[in-house]
């Protein structure tokens, strides 16, 4: 495979592809999926034989376009013409819309900034690329990237650019992604592996899974890259079993690039050998950290050990080991494809490029968005996402999952980095990014919360095993409006305890979710103990409960 | 390394055959164990002490690590499902929509808690940590199908056809 055969590969794809006079593009992701766009495609297509239209109109299924609480989204090519809430019923009067005048009362309007205020990146190919065709993804101008990487440019200059872009993991710590990639490079070992971790277990975060499931060939070219970089011959893609559309993607993408001489011995006729497999987690939440997440592919419990030494020097079976989140990977072709400088000049000072997060909770569009770094929460929530329905009022948003915190209304204005989030006391974490109005309760989640990592806590050390469930019992007596001060100055103590000598980044982080909503919301904490009521009418305090 | 020799598997049944595949394709080495808990799972729907050992003495490692990775994962189930599964999504976004309320219905319609099957066999309920349909909050899946939006009125008159259908 060289240049040449890539860019017969694209002709070829297009000139099939321009067979068509209109091809109809259906958003196939989970929200979609649950709101009947299954349903449209077939209406759809028997629509289109009835007519006896099949050859001049295609129909397929496509990735997430982001807005899902419009969904089932669609679009019409040419013309980008993109439709929202779209019913069964409806594909009568879209046929007869094709080539004339769009349907109004459907019509999504991608003006709004929802759109206009994101910068897509990782996700520059809004859903609308075949994800189970190789050819569709090679004619947007895939693995161009990794054949000039692979011919033009040694694995020290890869990282270099890696490094000069600035890229940060983006499962959450924010680790410089070159500074990684040269660790693994310079770690000395017969052989070595990288990892892509598809483990996204935070509640309220699904940007991964789309990724997965919509550009199995983008995080593809992404793995080929950083294997080349560091020296790696194996690799593997470890994804949640909960994400079983994003495995069958992952499986058939790898078998096309088998086929297509991108895997294997000896790539495009080079030394640079790459396998690459899939294992799948099994629920545990705690396999998202990676020496867990090693124990698991390795077909043991999926407890962490102590770091170091780190995986990049001693990871799978004991070899020097790459592993990067989804979307990390993800940004490695853009990156590589539009040069450092290019990256640099998206983002903020502290942190480069763009995130993904996943919107959603109290707020009129939920669904998946992708912003420049820096962007102020205000923007993102009232803004991109329209603000929250109802006439509500806006308390806080949650962000970082289960090691996250809550932002109030006084924050909104900071700008959205690693380093901003992490001052008032949570993550940018994977990308969940949760809205809350005055119908949630502060204590209340935090209780949610603790009851999240009591449960996936692995029981390896006992902090995190024992202190998980000391707080999480203290939470429920507040919520129960039993409590005292004393419990509260105790919680307060198990939280610095706790953080201070968990093992991994579960206990460490368990004790955020209340030690933010403590700094944020204390007021609330008060009124549960003192004066025995729930502000926002959550918790059910027992004197005050009135049986209906 | 040599490889442990081939156990005989320990019925007829010729479902056997896609677990001892699975190992067969691992090279029945250890690190193939969660992937043929998962293969075993899907072909039995669940995993008995029968297949447990079986794919402990096929794989060369003790029983007790086998039972200890197969109880340390959730997805892995130790005793037979019901008919229809019923699974309550409790991420963030569903808990703040509502999820509690859903999940008490559910709980009271059925006579179960999470984790539990009807004593007729006909329903599971199992609760998800997020399935990511966050957009469309709270969300329940009935044997597959994905249910946005939920409420718990809606949600009791799925599972009341369930219930009251004979098997």
């Amino acid at each position: 495979m060289n240049l040449e055969d890539l860019h017969a590969l694209a002709e070829q794809y297009h000139r099939e592809q321009a067979q068509y006079e209109h091809r109809i593009v259906v958003c196939m992701g989970t929200a979609c999926q649950s709101a009947q766009s299954e349903q449209v495609i077939t209406a759809l297509d028997s629509e289109l034989k009835a007519r006896g239209l099949e050859k001049q109109c295609a129909v397929r299924a496509g990735g997430c376009r982001g807005l899902c609480a419009a969904g089932p989204l669609i679009t019409v090519e040419p013309g980008q013409t993109t439709y929202q809430g779209v019913k069964p019923d409806d594909a009568p009067a879209l046929i007869d819309s094709l080539g004339g005048e769009p349907i109004e009362r459907l019509l999504c309007d991608t003006t709004m900034p929802f759109f206009t205020r994101q910068k897509r990146v990782v996700l520059e190919y809004n859903g609308l690329i075949d994800a189970e065709r190789i050819d569709s993804y090679i004619e947007v101008g895939g693995f161009e990237t990794f054949l000039n990487v692979l011919t033009q440019m040694t694995p020290n200059e890869v990282i270099n650019a890696i490094q000069r872009s600035g890229l940060r993991g983006r499962g959450g710590a924010g680790y410089s992604t070159g500074l990684k990639w040269n660790t693994v490079a310079k770690a000395v070992g017969p052989r070595k592996y990288v990892i892509c971790n598809g483990d996204e277990g935070d509640p309220g975060a699904f940007m991964d899974r789309s990724v997965m499931e919509d550009y199995p060939y983008r995080l593809l070219e992404g793995m080929l890259i950083a294997a080349y970089a560091v020296g790696a011959s194996e690799g593997y893609f470890y994804v949640r079993a909960e994400y079983p559309l994003a495995v069958k993607r992952l499986r058939h993408a790898i078998k096309q690039a088998e086929k297509a001489g991108f895997l294997g011995n000896n790539i495009c006729d080079t030394s640079f050998s790459l396998k690459l497999e899939i294992r799948l987690g099994a629920g545990a939440f705690v396999c998202g950290e990676e020496t867990a997440l090693i124990a698991s592919i390795e077909g043991k419990r999926g407890t962490p050990r102590p770091r170091p030494p780190y995986p990049a020097e001693s990871g799978l079976w004991g070899s020097p080991t790459l592993i990067n989140n989804v979307e990390t990977l993800a940004n490695v072709t853009p990156i590589l494809r539009e040069g450092s400088d290019w990256y640099l000049s998206i983002g903020n000072e502290r942190s480069r490029g763009t995130k993904v997060f996943a919107l959603s909770g109290r707020v009129q569009n939920t669904g998946l968005i992708e912003v420049p770094m820096g962007m102020t929460l205000r923007e993102i929530v009232f803004e991109v996402g329209g603000g929250v329905p109802d006439g509500k009022r806006f308390k806080a948003v949650q962000t970082g999952g289960p090691s996250g915190g809550c932002i109030p209304e006084q924050y909104l204005d900071i700008a959205v980095d690693y380093e901003s989030l992490r001052q008032l006391g949570t993550y940018i974490g994977s990308g969940g990014m949760i809205v809350m109005d005055e119908t949630s309760c502060m204590v209340d989640v935090a209780k949610y919360f603790m009851d999240f990592c009591m449960s996936e806590s692995c029981g390896k050390c006992v902090p995190c095993r024992v202190g998980t469930a000391q707080m999480h019992g203290l939470l429920v007596k507040i919520t129960r409006g039993e409590a005292t001060l004393d419990d509260l100055a105790l919680l307060e103590d198990l939280c610095e305890m706790v953080k201070a000598t968990s093992l991994c980044g579960l206990g460490q982080g368990a004790p955020n979710p209340v030690q933010s909503t403590l700094r944020h919301f204390r007021d609330e904490y008060l009124a549960h103990i003192v004066d025995k009521t729930c502000p926002a009418g959550v918790c059910k305090i027992h004197h005050r409960e009135v049986t209906p | 390394m040599q490889a442990p020799p081939v156990i005989a598997p320990p019925t007829e049944d010729k479902r056997w055959r896609i677990v001892a595949a699975m190992m067969r394709k691992h090279g029945f080495k250890p690190q193939a164990l969660i992937e043929t808990l998962h293969s075993a799972q899907e072909v039995f729907g669940y995993l008995d002490d029968e297949t447990l050992r079986y794919v402990a003495q096929s794989l060369a490692i003790p029983s007790s690590r086998v039972y200890g990775v197969a109880t340390f994962y959730n997805l892995f189930m130790l005793k037979p499902q019901g008919v229809h599964t019923c699974v309550v999504c409790l991420g963030t976004a569903c808990y703040i929509k509502g999820a509690p309320d859903i999940l008490t219905a559910v709980e009271g319609v059925t006579g179960i808690h999470k984790g539990e099957t009807t004593p007729d066999k006909q329903v599971s309920l199992l609760v998800a940590r997020c399935l990511g349909t966050c957009g469309l909050a709270p969300a329940v899946v009935f044997d597959g199908e994905v249910e946005g939006k939920a409420d718990p009125d809606t949600v009791m008159t799925h599972l009341k056809e369930w219930l009251t259908h004979e098997p």
